[in-house]
Parts: structure tokens; C-alpha cells; sequence
């Protein structure tokens, strides 16, 4: 058989940690990467924690280093707001096109310096923080955002509503033509004829990271829906320094700093019921550190974590969770079966089944280990690159011990949570090692397999 | 439209109310509840005992009567008897081997094999009427009344006989809604009553009034509706003696759904059988001028 010389040019799609990591080691090794992101920065979820487990290290400090070599790096072409649309041909030579949507800035006019966002009028809910603050409709994600020059968010930006209020020639009141950002932009940046636009590369492996998002907190209908009742990500960003709150834990309702939290574990997860059978595997420890967070920040204050197992099974996870313990956490080895509004409080009521009591808590903020899911879009993308998944949505790899990352198409692979949940250390092995399969694709530069053809007669 | 009706003993005794009311309201909206002829004991509780196949025996016993009247689908009223009902009909439905047991055992009839289906009027004011249809026949809005609805257990657990999303329904609350009235948060309105226990144990069943009023009068509830003629027992007796316990007690009006459609259809209070309600309740109705 003739050798075809593969692209020497990897793909990862999704630029989380996992990504991240695939496409530095990539590069490093003299390879060039595209990787693409969804959203208009880098960072990922992990950007959002207060710190990480077991070892308490700021994501913030040991995370934004890796992004902005990312952006920096020779071999690195970044793409963010971009997402693959479709693909062709096969290892060593797939054909991508790459969906490269409107930002409206131009940014090889924009210095970054932040003049539209300060001003901008049009508001909607944070993604960085969970929806526990809003931004602007012209954005950069967070401070440390690589890229750190915004993009318009369409779907909120009022010259947008204009501009279509005037073309559907409906009659009423006009809205507000806005267009604060073009006037202030001291470099011309703003261009609102930017179309979206198809990128066509070739690349040899496709590396996908598009990691997870969490259950809706409205899937568990025995848990009200309630401002001062909130997900793990939403109390991670009210824990960061970095956060809304600048590190003091005030709860979202009326600002005040609360006195007792209770914390559930398995919200969703081990849960048939809500379709979600498997371990999320990070809540046990988030909700850990989460606990001992709070209480460094409000040494007075008091936590409860409801659990059915605690599982601490990642190196020096044990000795975390005892060290919880010995600063003040309550673990009730139990389910919660109702937590509501009253008044002030937020009641709690569940089992202790060590103690066989039942058990009522009146707190001032119930935080939820909501189920880990593949993040939104995953189905889609993952149907477009013909990989095949389990029926939970995660990719499913070739053997379950000898090939987790190998996918059912030769020359994609997967890492992080796109596989499975999973906790940082994990991610970051896997995406070096989606990476170490990469390279050693590339550097064998031939098919492995012998295309044949079966004939039965 | 006439669909074939299951009463059980509670309705024809304590709560004539219940039913009165439930059959006026459904004239009104053209559906004739046609009595089961010569229908027996629901069986009251759905037994979980292992092997109980007898217990079951009334209630499909029922079921055969409705099929062989020629009827597909019976309705019910009171909570216990929809629960009991429904989980026999599962039990001849699904599961194979004690369907052949319970119908070898009743070889005086034809097997049955869970053709009929067990509806609750809920179930037949939301499926089969609609809320808009509803809401069209009401002529005497009770605008402005907070009403807590309370649903108990039965109608709700376990999840194959649930009339709605069993941790969070909204059945009640659309009745409420049609009415013109205001449904207010209600974080009880699932909580046990302590049901059966009030035969045994009256002082836990107290304390569970206890809480459940308190929580619906927190929430600016001035009116608890109520759909089981057991919870409605339970709530009843138990408010009458928590005045005793707690002198700052207050009890709460409790009617049922269907006298709170009645009032609303403008129909004669006659249907409502008010004298069959606590002294509370006849007492706020007066003070609101819906005893006319």
C-alpha cells in the first residue's frame, strides 16, 4: 500500500482544562494545534472554583499561566466563539470546517481596554458566575479572559433589538438605538457588518474536551427554587476572592452573611429516578472544600453536609475530608427529602440514618451537589463527528480498560469530562495522554489499519 | 357525557359533602356521574404484605363490574379508594402471575386482565374538561380568597398512582386557578397527614395538623382545600383539639375542591351540604357571605 504523509496538525475541540493541557503538550513536541473553543475565552469550568482540592491552590493563580501560553504558543492557532460544524475524510486527513461566529469587534483593531463593556446598558446573566451576577451585552467573560477582548452577545445587545425592530417594519414604540460601544471605542473596533464566517482546515487527530455542565436545580422538584438555594458552581464563585462578592460569602437573597449552610450530596446523581444513575465523583470532595472554604470565611458560622457515601478515593482526598472534619463539618449520612422557604430560613428536612432521627435545619443557604451531564451541545457535536457515546451522553471509548480514550472513529479522541465525570488530576492526565496518542499518530505519519473490504460468498 | 363512578363507603357517610358538590359541579360542566351498581369496598388500603393476594380481591372485584357494565374507565373521589383501586388494577395488569392467581381464585367470572383504567376526578377535570372550560362556567369568581391546597399522600405516592408530578403537583393550584382564587406557597401541601395512624395514635396525627395548618397559615393561607375525605377527617378533628394544646391555635377553614368549584359555578349552596363541614369552616363562609 502506498504511505500518504499524514496533515501534521492536531484539533482539540474545547478549550477547558483537558483541552488545554492536549494542546500544550501537543505543541511542545513541535506539532501545530488548532483548538476551538465554544465560548469567547479559554478557562474553562475550572476557572470558576474558589480553590481546588485536596491541595486549596488558587485555579485563578496556577491556571491563567497555561492560557496565556496558549495564546502565545507558536504551534497554538486559537479559535474562541467557534464551533466545529462538520467533518470529513479520515485519520490523518480530516477535513474540518469550523464555524467562526460573529463577534462584531474587530479584534485586530481592540487593545482590550474595556471602554463598551464599562458602558454598555444591555445586561443578562453571567455565565462566568453561575447567574449569580449579570454582564454586559458586550463582553470578556472574566478579568483574566484569553482572549481578553470582548465579543457582542446578540441575543442582548439593544442596537440588535433596533436594528431588528426597524426591519420587521412593526409599529409601536422604537427601542432605544443605543450603540454606546461604537462611540466609545477609541480604535474603531466595533464592526457591526462582521459576519459569521466557515474556517476549512485539515487536520490529522481531533482531540475532543467539551467537557460537562450540571443538572438544572428545577429537576428535583422537592427542592425549591429559591435564590438562596444554589448549585456547587454558583457557591464556588460566591466563595472566590475573585467572585461578586470578593470572597465574603453573602447570600444571594438579601446580601447577609449566612449563619448555617447545609450541603447535599447526590442531587440527581445515584439517582435513577432522575435518570441519572452514575457518581458524579467530584461532589464528595467539592462539597468538602467547599464546607471548610466557608467556614475559613465565616469561622462562627456552621455546616452540614448531608451525604450517602463519602467518596474520597483520589490521592491525599482522604486526609482532606478528616481535615474537614476536625474544623467543624457535620456530616448526616442521610437523604434530604424537602427543603422549602420559611420566612428567613431555608428548611432543610431529611434523615440521619447513623442516629435514626429525623432531622429539620433551619439554614440560610442550601447548596446543591447537582449531577454532573455532558455539557449542552455535546449530542450534537459528537453526532457530527460519528462518535459513539453510552447512554448517558458521555463519549464512549473502544475498551473500557485498554482504550478509554480511543473513540469509535480512528484518530479522534477524547479526555476530561466529555468522558465521564471526573475531578482536575484526572482531566489533565487524560489530556496529556489524548496527546501522547496524537503524537504518536502524527510521528507514525501512516494508517495503521489496512483498509479491506469483506466479501462473503 | 356519562362516565361510570366508584363512591366507597366515606363519601356516602362523612363526606356526603364531597360527593354532592362533585356531582353538581360535574352536571354543570355536562358529565353525568353514573353510579357503579352494586359496587363493594375498594379494599381501603393497599396492602404491601408479601403474599396478600386477597386483599386485593375487592378491589379488582369492582374493576370486573365496571368492565362487564361495558365501561372502560371508572372515576373516583375519595383519594383511598382511587389508590387502592388503581395499584390493584397495576397488580392485574403487570404482573402475570398474581393476575392468574387472583382470577383462578374468582373463577365465577370471566379473568380479568386490567382492561379498565382508574381515574381520579382531578385526573377527568384536567384531561378530559380542561381548565379553560372550567374557568368559563365560573360565575361567581372567589376572587382574592389565598387558598393552601393540600393533597395528602394517596393521590400522590407511590409514583405509578400518582395523578401528578408526585414531589411537586399543580393539579390543585389550576383548580384554584380556574376558580378565580389564589393559590399560595404551600411547602406541606404533600406532607402526610398521618393518615391511619389516627386510629392508634390520635397525638402523632395532631401534631402533623398542628404543622401542616401552621405552615399554610404562615404562608397567608386563609383557606385549606382539600381533596381526601381522610385528610380532611384528620385536619378536622385534630384543630379541634389543638386549641387545648397550643391557646394560640387557629384553625383553618378546609373545603373540599369540588364545594370551592361549587361556590364558584354559583350553584345552590344545598349542593355544598355546609352542615357537613367543621364549625370554622361554616363560620368563615359566613363572614365571606358564601353560605347563599
Amino acid at each position: 500500500m502506498e504511505k500518504s504523509a499524514f496533515t501534521q496538525k492536531a484539533l482539540v475541540i474545547g478549550g477547558g482544562i483537558a483541552g488545554i493541557q492536549a494542546a500544550l503538550d501537543i505543541a511542545d513536541t513541535g506539532y501545530r494545534v488548532l483548538l476551538v473553543e465554544r465560548t469567547p475565552s479559554i478557562g474553562g469550568h475550572m476557572l470558576q472554583y474558589a480553590e481546588v482540592f485536596p491541595t486549596l491552590d488558587c485555579p485563578q493563580c496556577i491556571m491563567t499561566p497555561k492560557m496565556v501560553e496558549v495564546s502565545q504558543h507558536p504551534n497554538i492557532t486559537l479559535l474562541t466563539y467557534a464551533e466545529v460544524k462538520s467533518i470529513h475524510g479520515s485519520t490523518g486527513h480530516f477535513r474540518v470546517e469550523i464555524l467562526q461566529k460573529s463577534r462584531k469587534v474587530d479584534h485586530t483593531k481592540c487593545t482590550g481596554c474595556g471602554a463598551c463593556w464599562q458602558k454598555c446598558p444591555g445586561r443578562t446573566a453571567s455565565e462566568y458566575n453561575a447567574g449569580v451576577t449579570e454582564r454586559t451585552a458586550i463582553y470578556i467573560p472574566f478579568p483574566q479572559a484569553v482572549p481578553a477582548k470582548p465579543v457582542i452577545d446578540l441575543q442582548h445587545c439593544r442596537y440588535i433589538h433596533y436594528r431588528e425592530f426597524i426591519e420587521s417594519k412593526q409599529d409601536g414604540k422604537k427601542p432605544p438605538e443605543c450603540r454606546i460601544c461604537e462611540r466609545v471605542c477609541p480604535v474603531g473596533a466595533i464592526d457591526w457588518d462582521q459576519t459569521d464566517t466557515i474556517i476549512t482546515e485539515e487536520v490529522a487527530a481531533i482531540v475532543v474536551a467539551t467537557g460537562f455542565d450540571l443538572m438544572e436545580i428545577g429537576n428535583i422538584t422537592e427542592y425549591a427554587i429559591d435564590p438562596d438555594v444554589v448549585n456547587g458552581i454558583q457557591f464556588e464563585r460566591l466563595l472566590s476572592p475573585g467572585g461578586p462578592t470578593a470572597g465574603v460569602v453573602k447570600r444571594p437573597s438579601d446580601g447577609k452573611i449566612p449563619q448555617e449552610v447545609v450541603f447535599i450530596s447526590c442531587c440527581g446523581s445515584r439517582d435513577p429516578e432522575h435518570g441519572v444513575p452514575y457518581c458524579s465523583r467530584v461532589c464528595c470532595m467539592y462539597l468538602a472544600k467547599q464546607a471548610v472554604l466557608y467556614k475559613h470565611a465565616v469561622p462562627d458560622g456552621q455546616v452540614y453536609i448531608f451525604y450517602i457515601d463519602i467518596r474520597s478515593t483520589g490521592k491525599g482526598y482522604e486526609q482532606f475530608i478528616q481535615r474537614g472534619i476536625g474544623e467543624g463539618t457535620i456530616y448526616l449520612r442521610g437523604k434530604v427529602s424537602r427543603v422549602y422557604r420559611e420566612g428567613e430560613k431555608i428548611k432543610v428536612v431529611g434523615a440521619d440514618t447513623l442516629s435514626g432521627q429525623r432531622v429539620e435545619i433551619a439554614a440560610d443557604m442550601v447548596v446543591l451537589a447537582m449531577a454532573v451531564l455532558p455539557a449542552q451541545g455535546n449530542g450534537t457535536l459528537f453526532s457530527r463527528l460519528g462518535i459513539a457515546t453510552d447512554t448517558h451522553g458521555f463519549v464512549q471509548g473502544n475498551h473500557h480498560k485498554f482504550a478509554p480514550l480511543e473513540t469509535s472513529v480512528p484518530g479522534i479522541f477524547v479526555a476530561g469530562m466529555a468522558q465521564g465525570p471526573k475531578d482536575i488530576p484526572d482531566a489533565v492526565a487524560q489530556g496529556s495522554a489524548a496527546a501522547g496518542k496524537v503524537l504518536a499518530l502524527m510521528a507514525r505519519n501512516e494508517p495503521s489499519l489496512q483498509p479491506s473490504v469483506g466479501i462473503l460468498s | 357525557m356519562e362516565l361510570s363512578y366508584y363512591p366507597g363507603c366515606t363519601v356516602k357517610t362523612r363526606a356526603r359533602n364531597f360527593e354532592e358538590s362533585a356531582i353538581a359541579v360535574m352536571q354543570t360542566l355536562g358529565v353525568t356521574l353514573a353510579e357503579l351498581p352494586r359496587w363493594n369496598c375498594c379494599g381501603t388500603v393497599y396492602s404491601l404484605a408479601d403474599d396478600d393476594l386477597i386483599h386485593h380481591v375487592a378491589g379488582v372485584r369492582n374493576l370486573m363490574q365496571v368492565r362487564n357494565q361495558g365501561h372502560s374507565k371508572i372515576v373516583t373521589l375519595c383519594a383511598f379508594c382511587y389508590n387502592t383501586l388503581h395499584r390493584a388494577n397495576l397488580v392485574m395488569k403487570d404482573q402475570s402471575d398474581n393476575r392468574f392467581g387472583i382470577n383462578s381464585f374468582m373463577d365465577e367470572e370471566k379473568p380479568y386482565n386490567g382492561e379498565v383504567s382508574v381515574a381520579h376526578l382531578l385526573q377527568v377535570l384536567r384531561d378530559d374538561i380542561g381548565w379553560e372550560k372550567i374557568a368559563a362556567r365560573v360565575t361567581r369568581p372567589v376572587n382574592g380568597i389565598k387558598i393552601a391546597v393540600y393533597y395528602g399522600c394517596t393521590l400522590l405516592r407511590p409514583q405509578s398512582a400518582a395523578v401528578d408530578n408526585p414531589e411537586n403537583p399543580v393539579v390543585l393550584q389550576n383548580v384554584v386557578k380556574a376558580c378565580g382564587a389564589t393559590p399560595v406557597d404551600f411547602p406541606f401541601a404533600t406532607e402526610c397527614c398521618g393518615s391511619f395512624q389516627v386510629v392508634s395514635n390520635r397525638e402523632f396525627v395532631n401534631e402533623r395538623a398542628y404543622e401542616i395548618t401552621n405552615s399554610a397559615r404562615k404562608n397567608g393561607a386563609e383557606l385549606m382545600l382539600v381533596s381526601c375525605p381522610l385528610c380532611e377527617f384528620n385536619l378536622r378533628q385534630a384543630q379541634g383539639k389543638l386549641k387545648d394544646k397550643y391557646p394560640d391555635f387557629q384553625a383553618m377553614p378546609l373545603l373540599y375542591f369540588t364545594q370551592l368549584m361549587a361556590l364558584a359555578f354559583g350553584l345552590s349552596a344545598g349542593v355544598n351540604r355546609f352542615d357537613l363541614n367543621s364549625p370554622e369552616t361554616q363560620v368563615w363562609l359566613s363572614q365571606k357571605q358564601l353560605m347563599v
